[in-house]
């Protein structure tokens, strides 16, 4: 609807990855991780819309819905695993679990 | 009939890959069947091609055979042939012979063998390459006999491999004959090189053309050859390893290294006799290595106490007489010492297995005693072997071939006196240790009791043997008249000072000390015979002969302690570092990747996002 | 108008990094649902409300629901904030932030090269998005259906809580 430079869209969706990088590397809590990773499929849909909407087609918004399908499937999936851990481990420690290490 | 030559070398060999691929399949008596029919039939092809060959003269008296092209390349065609004329056809008939009768004695002898099968088929094997090796009419085929022998005598020392000491015996008599073999080989490249054939015919006639007598060329090939027979016959310098090869099976004792393969030398030398008359300072070098080994080995004969050294010490000191023959130009002298060798030394061996047999496996004369009684036939066929060995005046054939010998040492083209004494001295060591021998095995108190008795395949062997050890004499007149026709007859030139019939009344005295020696010592009072070797200096020079003159302690001195000591500190050479160090530097970069497999997941995720930053900058900065 | 884009834009990166400060997990997933509230007004005004809508919808909606009902169950309590606070330490936050922002720094420079192009004054209706959607990318849709099928049987059956227990 509005005139805005492709560039600031896209430098948008670039803070918001590196955001979601950092709080990726950052935090411990395995719930934390997760939310980064939502954090980055969501700047990279961002990115996707904002190509789309530059050549006024519906790409775009084709993709990010794909993204958004995929980032379900795997929220679902990851916090069943991280109620398994929970049950298993008693702790949400990233840094636990961290058994296949060196030899195996 | 003569067209059959091939057929005498072909049915060993073909017997021998039956048994090889077969044998343990087969039972016993088809293996014993094989094995010595083979080489019976042989003999009787071999007896029926020499009636032929008496009868009806051949042109040239010689008959060639070809069997096929060998090799073609750059103008050298060596082809596989045989070549029969007087001299291998008497190798062949003694081979072949002799061969039999051992053959038969071991199917007896080794019945209760596991590798019954395997004995015959390298037994096989070693007379295929030893006719192969006599009737070669070029060198390189005879090169290939030699070797083939050579392999047969390595596996059959070491024919019980089980234990280790079998195997060095073997390893020690094929690395000794290696070093004879090599010279032989550059023997054969220069006498290639510089005539341009290695048919044997065809080299004797180019070398007679082009080398003038005493060239250097001529000189160094007949060296390089006398090194190879000196390996082969366990001559001086190379005769340490006969004694050690009687870790064998007594039949192969018998047959190869006192009747067959050690004369292999001997027969070489016959054969390129030219090249031996063309050099003399050569032909001065086999007798000087004949008489000097014929002494050694009889004085280290003396001081043995196994029954198979004492007899393998004197096959040496024989084949020195062989050598000294030759030396001296009485070439046929050497072949018949070699035909009366080959009966009465494989009678002697043949006898001892007997003996070690029945007393279950003792060797030690000096446990033996009073066998007499107890085996009357192996008394009597080893007395008569014995006598032969020593001489016994007339009724041996060893007492003709011996004083042909040292009648030639004295009065042929080449011959010294200082050679007749040498021979006369060996014939006294020769009776003394043979004497030594038989009153102490078979007189005297019995030690060691009678456990087992021969069979007829085992006696019959010694009968007949025994029976060829007497009548040999007889053979002296024809046998050097036939063999004439091939090696130039011995030339009386120095007879100055002696005459043949004193030379023979001396060796008749000779034999009567030794006996008489003997007697004394081993028989009438054997303390006397401690209480000499008792005596300090007398202690000193028995301990000295008894290792065979210190060559052994030389040898490992020279050659085989400097060998193991670059062997040892070659073990961690430079090349090898190089290798391990690959293989520690691909350790540690494993160990050092292995740090990064930490199991964090984080450290992962900083991974992948170190490894696209860098990815992206790569697509930045191109 | 323009200026909506660009607030818009500030409470979604703010929002982001507060939460990714939080040592509360509840409040982070509040912050998260603020940053994607953000995101789905930056999609209306660049004139994409489908997905806007989506991105309430089911993002927000649904996505972020889960985590909250997995928090709640896991009912974490104050010992997890002590032990989030013990591993904030101010230390962590150099190399992630270092990398972070050289990879930022990198699109950023990609992007700025690629040249200055206007997004178009103009909608992408959610008519048009259905007929693309059920036409050249019909494959797609199966695919996405299949993807979450699993997603659900997989989800399913690790999260059965079983007496006998049930290896991941």
């Amino acid at each position: 609807m509005l005139e805005i430079p492709m560039r600031d869209g896209l430098i948008l969706a670039g803070i918001l990855f590196s955001l979601g990088v950092t709080g990726l590397l950052v935090r411990r809590n395995l719930i934390l991780v997760l939310m980064s990773l939502e954090v980055m499929l969501n700047a990279a849909g961002l990115a996707f819309v904002v190509a789309g909407a530059r050549w006024q087609q519906a790409d775009g918004q084709i993709v990010f819905l794909f993204i958004l399908a995929m980032a379900a499937a795997e929220v679902a999936i990851g916090l069943a695993l991280v109620l398994q851990l929970y049950h298993e481990f008693k702790s949400l420690d990233a840094d636990a679990l961290s058994e296949m290490r060196g030899i195996a | 009939m003569i067209q059959l030559l091939w057929l005498i070398v072909a049915l060993p060999v073909a017997s021998a890959l039956i048994l090889a691929v077969l044998g343990s399949h087969l039972p016993r008596r088809v293996v014993a069947a094989l094995g010595a029919g083979s080489i019976g039939v042989s003999a009787v092809i071999t007896m029926l091609i020499a009636t032929e060959y008496l009868s009806s003269p051949l042109a040239g008296q010689a008959y060639t055979e070809v069997l096929w092209n060998w090799i073609n390349v750059a103008g050298f065609e060596p082809h596989v042939g045989f070549y029969l004329d007087a001299l291998s056809l008497v190798m062949i008939l003694v081979v072949t012979f002799v061969g039999f009768w051992i053959h038969l004695y071991s199917a007896e002898f080794m019945v209760h063998d596991e590798g019954y099968s395997r004995f015959f088929a390298y037994m096989n094997l070693f007379v295929a390459s030893m006719l192969t090796l006599l009737l070669a009419d070029n060198l390189l085929v005879l090169y290939v006999g030699w070797e083939g022998v050579g392999l047969c005598s390595y596996l059959l020392i070491g024919f019980w491999y089980r234990d280790p000491a079998n195997g060095a015996a073997a390893r020690k008599a094929f690395i000794v004959t290696r070093v004879g073999d090599t010279a032989m080989l550059l023997g054969l490249f220069l006498l290639f090189t510089s005539l341009g054939t290695l048919q044997i015919q065809d080299l004797m006639r180019q070398a007679t053309e082009q080398w003038a007598t005493g060239s250097w060329l001529a000189i160094t090939a007949a060296l390089l050859l006398l090194g190879g027979a000196v390996g082969k016959s366990a001559q001086l310098p190379l005769q340490v390893w006969l004694p050690d090869a009687m870790a064998g099976p007594t039949p192969t004792s018998a047959l190869i290294h006192a009747a067959t393969m050690v004369t292999a030398g001997v027969y070489l030398i016959a054969r390129t006799h030219v090249l031996f008359a063309l050099a003399p300072a050569a032909q001065f070098a086999v007798a000087i290595v004949g008489a000097a080994t014929l002494l050694l080995a009889g004085c280290s004969a003396l001081t043995q106490h196994d029954i198979k050294r004492i007899l393998a010490y004197s096959t040496v000191s024989q084949i020195g007489y062989m050598f000294l023959a030759l030396g001296v130009g009485a070439w046929s002298a050497a072949i018949f010492h070699f035909v009366t060798h080959a009966f009465f030394k494989a009678l002697l061996f043949l006898g001892a297995g007997v003996i070690i047999e029945a007393l279950h496996d003792e060797h030690s004369i000096f446990r033996m005693g009073g066998l007499r009684k107890e085996l009357p036939v192996a008394f009597w066929t080893f007395l008569i072997g014995g006598s032969a060995l020593a001489g016994l005046p007339f009724i041996t054939a060893g007492f003709y071939s011996k004083d042909l010998i040292i009648w030639g040492a004295w009065s042929a083209a080449q011959g010294q006196p200082g050679f007749w004494i040498a021979g006369m001295i060996g014939a006294l060591l020769t009776s003394l240790y043979t004497f030594r021998l038989i009153l102490r095995v078979f007189f005297g108190p019995i030690q060691t009791p009678v456990s087992k008795r021969p069979g007829y395949l085992m006696t019959v062997p010694l009968l007949i043997l025994a029976f060829f050890a007497l009548v040999g004499g007889a053979m002296k007149e024809p046998l050097l008249a036939f063999v004439q026709s091939t090696l130039p007859k011995m030339v009386e030139v120095n007879a100055a000072g002696m005459t043949e019939t004193l030379s023979e009344v001396v060796a008749m005295l000779v034999f009567l000390i030794g006996l008489s020696f003997a007697y004394l010592f081993h028989l009438q009072n054997r303390s006397l015979a401690d209480a000499a070797v008792a005596h300090p200096t007398a202690h000193v020079v028995h301990s000295w002969w008894f290792a065979d003159w210190g060559f052994d302690w030389l040898y490992d001195k020279l050659f085989v302690q400097p060998f193991s000591w670059v062997a040892e500190i070659n073990k961690a050479d430079f090349i090898d570092a190089f290798y391990t160090g690959i293989a520690r530097l691909t350790e540690a970069m494993y160990r050092a990747l292995q740090l990064t497999q930490t199991g964090l997941v984080r450290w992962y995720a900083a991974g992948l996002a170190f490894g696209s930053v860098v990815f992206l900058a790569l697509v930045v900065w191109t | 108008m323009e200026l909506a884009f660009y607030i818009a834009a500030a409470v979604a990166i703010i929002s982001t990094a507060l939460m990714l400060r939080d040592v509360n997990v509840v409040h982070a997933l509040l912050y998260l649902i603020v940053s994607l509230l953000a995101v789905a007004v930056v999609f209306y005004v660049i004139g994409a409300p489908f997905v806007a809508a989506l991105e309430v919808i089911i993002y927000a909606g649904a996505i972020v629901v889960l985590f909250v009902f997995v928090v709640m169950m896991l009912n974490l309590g104050e010992q997890a904030m002590t032990q989030e606070k013990g591993w904030l330490t101010p230390g962590i936050w150099f190399g992630p932030t270092l990398l972070a922002g050289v990879l930022l720094c990198e699109v950023a420079y990609l992007v700025v090269q690629g040249g200055g192009a206007q997004l178009e004054a103009g909608m992408v209706t959610p008519k048009q998005v259905g007929i693309v959607l059920f036409g050249p990318y019909l494959i797609g849709v199966e695919l996405a259906s299949m993807l979450l099928l699993a997603g659900l049987v997989g989800a399913y059956h690790l999260g059965v809580r079983t007496t006998k227990r049930m290896d991941v």
